[in-house]
């Protein structure tokens, strides 16, 4: 009977093929019109800047016309230092803090897959520096952690005896970096254990009884099982940290050291510089970059949904 | 095997009490900032920046932020900014996403595959590359200053996640309640309300959850685009921070009151976080 009905529900629409595409489209529109209208129209309108000498009229004393001015912007760029020491910067913090929140979330992963008194609390303790504010984190540590005013690292640098470190404006990247790691570790913990415990339990214990040592069923089939896991974790956090902003407007403002890509995007242009046309050009530069990283990204996330699907 | 519960053959007890007491060293060496920050904003500001605990706790410095001073960001104001923006434009973001999941997962349009990822490379698109043209015209349309411009842009920075998120959920919905419901003749509404979202209930909550995180904890686009009387949270913390006298008490307090919100929205919805987290290719 119901595939009777189905039959009937489906003949409805063999004689209306228009209708019925519109009609399997129509939920869909409003998010996507949004999302294209919202994300998509402002790039392009800034790659038109990118294009012109555009300026904020209300900030300069002799305002000029905008005028086209070809690709004079992306020319500049090459010989900027200080855009090349931006995107040096960019590519340390992102390194670094990707790498050792990456390690460290392996590691707290590996603990969090065993069973233990508390596990839950553990978990929920170990995930909060990821849910704070990003602002609140970096406060935190520069006021609390850093400080030399009243810093419990310089308290206790006092207490054994040794002289006090300006850790912000002698270790600015370095100082950051410990911020972006402390609040990234628990994304990837997350990410990793999620992989640990999608392993097949059964070839673990198989090997376990076939007198594998611990360390050998890790590198043997845990690590390997753990790759796209780690690759996952790896290019999501990438394309996040490259684009901090927050840790680093309330740590250092942007001092020497600290300035990344889109810190210094935001000093040219409405940070100060106002730009707009020049600081444009940089931007585009910025995500033809992010578009380099996303497309890896997006073929491991494509590899793991098609997994998903097959299961 | 059940998930979390390994315990391997011939492993000692006291490995396992071992593995149990470094996880919860390492929790506590993790969480100690946040602790500290907690225990700090219950003391004077003498004691805070001396890092000692002569004078005791109190609630005082949790009063003395609520106390508005004519002319600066009031908790008040950026309370009811933050509270205004994440919540209208985590309702907008699911009155788009779960239609569009909808056609993506249960109706799925020519194509679903390319439009879930268009979805999420927006995501991967700087923010830096776009903020000028929404500032020229933001100033254009008189939207500087105002929640509006910050509910238009959560929407836009939250919605992928949402399409995606709930996309995977509805992938769980068995097929045969909604064939059932189809043949019916249930609409499309009303199948979303009988039919889906009493079993994708958890998942919606849960996106609907890290959307507000993501909204409250906003920071750039707030800062650019309303350093005026629009401000939210984030703003109302670092202007906490004095240059003149001791402030680390009362910004402590001001720290706590500011993430407490979304802390207990994200333990709740932290077996699901996942999920979002990794654009639904985790569970």
């Amino acid at each position: 009977l119901t595939a009777a009905a189905a039959d009937v529900a489906l003949k409805g629409r063999v004689g209306d093929p228009f209708s019925s595409a519109w009609r399997r489209r129509l939920p869909l529109l409003p998010a996507l019109l949004y999302s294209i209208a919202v994300t998509q129209l402002p790039f392009l309108v800034s790659i038109y800047y990118s294009f012109t000498n555009l300026k904020d009229k209300t900030q300069s004393l002799i305002p000029e016309p905008t005028k086209f001015v070809g690709i004079d912007n992306y020319k500049q760029i090459f010989s900027d230092p200080f855009f090349r020491q931006a995107v040096w910067t960019s590519v340390q913090m992102t390194v670094f803090a990707v790498v050792l929140s990456l390690v460290f979330g392996t590691l707290f992963a590996l603990l969090l897959d065993r069973k233990f008194l508390g596990q839950g609390l553990v978990r929920t303790l170990l995930i909060t520096p990821f849910l704070l504010m990003p602002v609140v984190a970096a406060l935190i540590w520069k006021q609390q952690m850093f400080s030399s005013l009243f810093g419990l690292l310089d308290k206790a640098l006092t207490f054994l005896g040794l002289s006090s470190v300006q850790f912000i404006s002698s270790h600015p990247l370095a100082s950051i970096v410990t911020v972006l790691v402390w609040q990234w570790t628990p994304f990837m913990m997350l990410i990793i254990l999620a992989g640990l415990q999608s392993q097949p339990g059964d070839i673990l214990e198989s090997a376990n009884v076939d007198g594998a040592s611990g360390f050998g069923i890790f590198r043997q089939l845990t690590l390997p099982h753990l790759r796209r896991y780690l690759e996952l974790g790896a290019l999501l956090g990438s394309i996040f940290i490259v684009q901090a902003f927050d840790a680093i407007d309330v740590m250092t403002g942007g001092g020497p050291g600290s300035t990344n890509i889109p810190y210094y995007v935001y000093q040219e242009s409405i940070g100060g510089g106002f730009r707009y046309g020049s600081a444009s050009a940089y931007a585009i530069v910025v995500v033809i970059f992010s578009i380099i990283i996303a497309t890896f990204a997006l073929r491991v996330l494509s590899s793991l949904f098609k997994d998903e699907e097959r299961a | 095997v059940k998930r979390g519960t390994k315990l391997g053959v011939g492993e000692r007890r006291s490995f396992t009490l071992g593995i149990g007491m470094l996880a919860w060293l390492v929790a506590l060496i993790w969480i100690f900032p946040v602790g500290w920050t907690l225990l700090t904003s219950f003391k004077t500001e003498q004691d805070a920046a001396a890092q000692t605990l002569n004078q005791g706790l109190s609630f005082g410095r949790y009063h003395d932020i609520a106390q508005s001073t004519p002319g600066t960001l009031s908790l008040q104001t950026a309370f009811m900014n933050s509270l205004v923006v994440v919540l209208v434009s985590t309702l907008i973001v699911l009155v788009l996403a779960l239609p569009a999941a909808y056609a993506l997962a249960i109706r799925p349009v020519h194509k679903w595959r390319d439009v879930l990822f268009f979805f999420i490379s927006t995501k991967f698109l700087p923010v830096v590359a776009s903020i000028f043209p929404i500032y020229v015209y933001a100033e254009k349309w008189n939207l500087i200053g105002t929640r509006t411009i910050l509910i238009i842009l959560y929407v836009a920075i939250n919605l992928p996640l949402a399409v995606w998120m709930t996309r995977s959920f509805f992938m769980e919905v068995p097929r045969e309640l909604i064939e059932a419901a189809e043949i019916d003749g249930t609409s499309i509404i009303n199948q979303l309300r009988s039919v889906i979202l009493p079993i994708a209930a958890p998942g919606i909550a849960a996106t609907a959850l890290l959307c507000v995180i993501f909204a409250w904890n906003e920071y750039f686009y707030a800062l650019q685009l309303n350093f005026a009387s629009g401000s939210t949270m984030p703003q109302w913390v670092i202007s906490n921070v004095s240059t003149r006298g001791n402030f680390l008490a009362k910004l402590s307090a001001a720290s706590i009151v500011a993430c407490l919100p979304v802390i207990l929205a994200g333990w709740a919805a932290q077996k699901r976080m996942i999920r979002g987290l990794s654009m639904g290719a985790l569970k």
